[in-house]
């Protein structure tokens, strides 16, 4: 069997205390179980003030239109767009453990997966709060969706503004099932250890039953797979359909069969710098530095070490491009990108997602925490420039006379700020009532999980 | 114990524990040999290959989806065909049903079903949501989902006989046989 031949392939344990069924549904069910701490409340409180300004950002845009924003004529997308982008992208590193990961049969994953999925679905929640609030007119949304209107009027199925409907909306549910199917076995646990009524019926409800008997065990697991397997390629497929939002268009600078893989390449980098910085501070908030360990963040510093070079690779393609197609617009619009009006945010990008991971080659640095928090930082700083760069492309277009300077304002960055009090007022909230370790599966990577792991003795 | 069974339709259901994941595998071994059906195997985590030790076949939920995710996939094609010819839009002169426009609706819609499927299709099997079921009303079982392992013999199975079933449990190497009722 192929799990005890790369038994000891393996250098590292998963686990590297309390590894033991009982140590660790007692040391995850404990942080739901017990009362919330101070600083959490303090965080809760930080957090929730963020939505607020949120709330307040986007009545204010209901009350006055888009006008309130920076956006222009050349520039109609502005920071809504850009931040869409970015909270789509985050989402990709939650799918790609839990499915990617899961197919490949990495085993670290279980310690990561489940706040990867939880952020997934936050993130994609923030994301699609954008699209939602740019149209101006909040009571004519469902216009997006493919039905027809008052008029009889059917959305163009041949745009990839409704393409991004389906692909993001059926992300969502899917990472929501997803989701959701991997916490029943947990929530059961909960409900198993529960001492009051209240909880126990809470929980019993959310678990819907579950008795943990295999004849129940071998669908969810095949449901498990088939999710997993249908999530790898969904999850290449959002990102690519996000991109083609500019692909399609005849725009220099955009009009490019690279969008595609690169969008996908960006959205898992800046995903995993997004779990490496919820990873570090939860780990270490309650005290979860056994179950993940420095192990399981050099891994991920290796995928974004990986993911980084991608992205590298193609920004450098796409300047290579610009000159070898001999089309003077796209040659301006990249030249016009490094060293026109925006060169501070192209220098930026390149800083954070070129230069700044390329410190992970080191063992010592991929295994310091400090380092990797502030590289991790660093680079979602980095890719929320990236997606703006491709923006103010449009700054410059084809006539000089209709060139403009876009700046954001106010109420721009109140909206991107209180996006994430809204990200976080969630993420907190999944911390304290929910299990955020997968501890049915972090148990099934134990050695005497093995039905056979006697006979070795 | 037999005064205890007070009518004949509550279910009656006798639980084994057993010390580990392999112990079970084992016991599920001698259980299937035994001729049992309607037991089961409970465990904190999957165990891998279970399912042989048992003696059960491979679920069915894959061709269930399959089946399903295609139909969808089909449907969502003469949606989108119907529509294209239906509702005629003018872009650019193409065609109107520029097939190649209409994968990524017909790709989401395809996974859509798949997944809903695979999981509604699960608790369909699992018989899920099922908020009661006898085995919780032993106060020892409630570490079946935590860091134990039981063994479980419904009185549904046709060869169940209370006396002889405890005695084959603890034959096998059970611990804390237990009755429940419900």
């Amino acid at each position: 069997m192929s799990a005890q031949a790369t038994d000891h392939l393996i250098e590292e344990p998963l686990i590297t205390s309390n590894a033991t069924f009982k140590g660790i549904s007692d040391q995850v069910s404990g942080v739901v179980e017990a009362k919330a701490t101070k600083p959490y409340l303090a965080a809760l409180a930080v957090a929730s003030s963020g939505l607020l300004l949120f709330l307040i950002a986007v009545t204010y845009l209901l009350m006055e239109g888009t006008g309130i924003w920076g956006i222009t004529n050349p520039i109609g997308w502005g920071l809504a767009i850009v931040n869409f982008v970015f909270w789509v992208g985050i989402g990709h590193a939650g799918t790609l453990i839990s499915a990617v990961l899961f197919l490949f049969r990495q085993k670290w994953r279980t310690s990561i997966n489940r706040f990867a999925e939880a952020m997934t679905i936050f993130a994609v929640i923030c994301a699609l709060l954008f699209p939602g609030i740019h149209v101006g007119r909040m009571w004519v949304t469902y216009w997006f969706a493919p039905v027809p209107n008052q008029m009889d009027l059917w959305p163009n199925f041949r745009s990839p503004l409704l393409w991004d409907f389906f692909a993001v909306g059926t992300y969502f549910t899917v990472s929501l099932l997803f989701w959701y199917v991997g916490l029943i076995p947990d929530l059961a646990t909960l409900r198993d250890r529960a001492t009051s009524k209240i909880r126990r019926t809470v929980f019993g409800v959310l678990s819907l039953g579950w008795r943990g008997g295999n004849r129940q065990w071998r669908h969810y697991e095949l449901a498990y797979l088939i999710l997993a397997g249908i999530s790898t390629p969904l999850v290449l497929s959002v990102h690519s359909i996000v991109s083609t939002d500019f692909a399609t268009s005849i725009v220099p600078g955009w009009h490019t069969t690279i969008f595609p893989p690169y969008f996908v390449a960006g959205a898992i980098f800046s995903g995993f710098a997004m779990v490496m910085t919820l990873a570090i501070v939860s780990r270490k908030v309650f005290k979860l530095e056994n179950i993940i360990t420095l192990y399981h963040l050099e891994n991920m510093n290796k995928i974004m070490l990986v993911t980084g070079m991608m992205v590298g690779y193609a920004y450098s393609c796409e300047f290579f491009i610009a000159w070898y197609s001999g089309n003077l617009y796209e040659r301006f619009a990249f030249i016009n990108r490094a060293f026109g009006p925006y060169w501070w945010a192209y220098f930026s990008m390149i800083f954070c997602n070129v230069v700044v991971p390329q410190m992970f080659w080191s063992k010592k640095l991929r295994r310091n925490i400090a380092v990797m928090f502030a590289a991790s930082i660093l680079i979602n700083i980095g890719m929320w420039f990236e997606r703006f760069v491709i923006i103010v492309t449009l700054s410059r277009d084809y006539l000089p006379s209709s060139w403009d300077y876009y700046s954001p304002t106010r109420w721009d960055w109140f909206a991107f700020i209180g996006s994430f009090g809204l990200f976080f007022t969630l993420f907190l909230l999944f911390l304290k009532y929910v299990p955020m370790i997968a501890m049915s599966e972090v148990k099934g990577t134990f050695p005497e999980a093995n039905p056979h792991h006697k006979g070795h003795h | 114990m037999s005064e205890k069974i007070k009518k004949d339709d509550t279910m009656t259901v006798v639980l084994g524990e057993f010390s580990s994941a392999s112990d079970l595998y084992h016991a599920a071994e001698k259980m299937r040999d035994a001729g049992y059906k309607g037991f089961d195997c409970h465990s904190p985590f999957p165990i891998h290959g279970m399912d042989q030790a048992m003696g059960l076949g491979r679920s069915l939920l894959a061709k269930v989806c399959f089946v399903i995710a295609i139909s969808a996939t089909l449907g969502m094609i003469g949606f989108v065909y119907w529509l294209s010819n239906d509702y005629k839009l003018v872009i650019s002169g193409k065609p109107f049903f520029s097939y190649i426009a209409y994968v990524p609706p017909i790709w989401a819609v395809g996974i859509l079903t798949c997944a809903l499927t695979a999981v509604f299709g699960m608790f369909a099997f699992n018989k899920l949501p099922q908020p009661y079921h006898p085995v919780f009303n032993s106060d020892n079982f409630s570490r079946a989902t935590q860091d134990a392992f039981f063994v479980s013999v419904e009185s549904g199975d046709p060869q169940f006989e209370l006396e002889k079933v405890k005695s084959f449990l603890s034959s096998i190497g059970g611990k804390n046989i237990e009755v429940v009722q419900g």
